[in-house]
């Protein structure tokens, strides 16, 4: 008698105790390493000035896009007359110019992943999840497209359907799916096979709970890092496009745009060039710099 | 191995046919044609000039006329260029492409590869973030920026090359006759080269530290084989698979790149024809140039297909 409560006791001690202590979960983990890594915190601090100085940016500035004035034409950067960027060869002011070109440079950039995402993730978990013959059609159907100077076709369909810029979103969304359908489907694959799902699917778990909490957490983590690696190839893509003259047109702006313009008035105006450049630089980098901090804090491997 | 080419051969083919035809009924579907610019033209002169380019016809009609040409490689006459063929235009534009493509294919090469290895020598150095720090930098700053600052740079301000001509002038080619005819290559090259230098360096550091890892690194080192030789022999040559593999994407990439490079240095080659081409729906020239850039991008992953398949042993060939 006696026994069984020393031992029930310690039992209830040992209960206590691990009820004490907090279980900590993957995303948890994550994002404690996350926020030690310097660089990709940097990289979301500057990456959400940017953000919130496109939305900002061109109310602070006195004047607006419509503003072309013949006096102010070709100002350089200046703290006189509020034209902080200067002005370009209109007259515009190259601040509230900067700061739109953003706002739409980023919201391609989301919007075209988003895009991506969503092809990318239904064609490769499809492929994953029902296996064998369709996914080696499927699969295929992907190779023959990887092998394709996809840039060409947006070209084409922006060029035949007329330049606007949603078609712009869609061409690039369209194009820029194949790498996450593979991902999705490689992971899909593994995860089916793993010894904790067949362990949850042992010990009665239910389906629901199993795609929550096992597979998801487990397929999402590479799709993350992925995404914040596409978002800076789309908004390259854009510029590559506006700076041929196909993407964006006026009197909407982007940062492609403003680059096309200042490489032709380099020698005049440079900050025409350096300034939507120097922009666009700094987010490529945030934004490889977060990709990159978030592999290496959701990346079970390495820890 | 032979069955294995073939196999992949079977798969490059249709390929190619899947490109043509996509372009084709790409260009064709959408609403306009190359001669709605001419408005002032009678409409008894548009008609015979649809007549003159098979534009008259049903479009499935035109597809397998344009087929049927095309497998003898005559891509018809080009719109916007009205006294040429797109098989002479891609004559005089083909050269100029290869040259500036093929010579920014190997600098990346020896380069990326070369800065990828040193760097994997030296994780975590400083030496090591500074040369990934660069690389960085060529990732982050594309070449449509990148070109007109080094001709600012090198053309206008230092006047050491030439700007948007193919005659060798500036300070380079008179300092140094012998290069001659390179010179007015090099600015075009290198603005093409430096994504990928970029890229192929990040590739190679990635790949090589991971093989440094290794259990057969270990023991090769703990056998007392040379360091120099562990490197070379050992790792160099595992390390440099995922570089195989990326050829393709990188021929893909060096021919988009080129289409701006072309036109930021005004090059007569076939990006700068493509785009002329896109803009003004002159269908044969676009048409001919995606069946040519599409041809080298297909061959190339072909090629990378049975590289890989002769230097990675776990790659089953005859599968």
């Amino acid at each position: 008698m006696t026994l069984f409560q020393a031992q029930s006791e310690s039992q209830l001690q040992l209960m206590d105790a691990a009820a004490r202590l907090k279980g900590r979960s993957l995303w948890q983990d994550a994002a404690e390493r996350f926020s030690k890594n310097k660089a990709a915190m940097g990289g979301v601090i500057v990456l959400g000035l940017i953000a919130i100085m496109s939305i900002v940016g061109p109310m602070i500035s006195p004047y607006t896009l419509e503003d072309l004035s013949w006096e102010s034409i070709g100002i350089a950067p200046t703290m006189e007359n509020s034209h902080w960027f200067g002005t370009d060869d209109t007259g515009r002011d190259m601040w509230v110019l900067t700061w739109m070109g953003a706002r739409v440079s980023l919201t391609i950039g989301v919007m075209t992943t988003f895009i991506a995402l969503l092809i990318g993730v239904a064609y490769g978990a499809t492929a994953g999840y029902v296996g064998g013959r369709t996914d080696n059609l499927m699969m295929r159907f992907v190779d023959v497209l990887y092998a394709l100077p996809l840039l060409f076709f947006i070209i084409i369909l922006v060029t035949v359907f007329g330049r606007n810029i949603y078609l712009v979103f869609v061409a690039i969304g369209c194009v820029e799916w194949l790498t996450m359908a593979r991902i999705v489907r490689g992971q899909t694959l593994s995860v089916k096979r793993k010894e904790y799902i067949e362990a949850a699917l042992a010990s009665g778990v239910r389906t629901n709970t199993i795609i929550r909490r096992h597979v998801i957490p487990n397929v999402i983590g590479p799709v993350i890092v992925y995404v914040t690696l596409l978002v800076p190839t789309n908004i390259l893509v854009e510029s590559y496009l506006s700076f041929l003259g196909l993407g964006v047109q006026e009197p909407l702006t982007s940062w492609g745009v403003l680059i096309s313009r200042g490489a032709n008035a380099l020698e005049t105006a440079p900050w025409l060039l350096l300034i939507p450049a120097t922009f666009l630089a700094i987010t490529m980098f945030c934004f490889n710099f977060i990709g990159d901090g978030l592999r290496d804090a959701l990346d079970p491997k390495d820890r | 191995m032979l069955t294995f080419a073939l196999k992949r051969l079977a798969i490059a083919a249709p390929t190619l046919f899947f490109v043509v035809s996509l372009s084709f009924f790409l260009m064709h579907l959408a609403p306009g044609g190359p001669f709605d610019a001419d408005a002032n033209l009678e409409p008894q002169v548009i008609e015979n000039l649809k007549a003159a380019y098979d534009l008259d016809k049903p479009l499935f009609q035109q597809y397998l006329i344009y087929l049927g040409k095309a497998a003898q490689g005559n891509f018809g006459p080009s719109i916007i260029y009205q006294d040429r063929t797109v098989s002479q235009l891609i004559a005089t534009g083909l050269p100029v492409s290869l040259r500036i493509g093929l010579a920014a294919i190997f600098i990346a090469g020896l380069l990326g590869i070369s800065m990828g290895i040193f760097s994997a020598l030296r994780q975590n150095q400083r030496i090591d973030y500074v040369v990934m720090g660069v690389a960085m930098t060529g990732i982050a700053v594309p070449s449509f920026v990148l070109a007109p600052l080094m001709t600012l740079l090198f053309g206008v301000i230092f006047r050491l090359l030439p700007i948007a001509t193919l005659e060798p002038s500036g300070g380079l080619a008179r300092a140094v006759p012998a290069l001659g005819p390179m010179v007015p290559y090099i600015l075009p090259v290198i603005a093409l080269a430096i994504p990928q230098i970029a890229i192929i360096a990040r590739l190679t550091r990635g790949a090589m530290i991971e093989v440094l890892r290794q259990n057969y690194i270990r023991t090769a080192r703990a056998k007392g084989m040379p360091e120099k030789r562990v490197v070379w022999r050992h790792a160099v040559q595992a390390g440099l698979l995922p570089v195989v593999s990326y050829l393709g994407p990188a021929i893909a990439g060096i021919v988009t790149g080129a289409v701006v490079v072309e036109s930021i240095f005004q090059l007569p080659g076939m990006g700068r024809f493509f785009i002329q081409g896109a803009i003004n729906r002159d269908y044969p020239l676009v048409l001919g140039i995606v069946i040519i850039f599409a041809a080298a991008v297909i061959l190339m992953n072909l090629i990378v297909d049975l590289l890989y398949g002769v230097l990675d042993p776990k790659v089953k060939v005859d599968g």
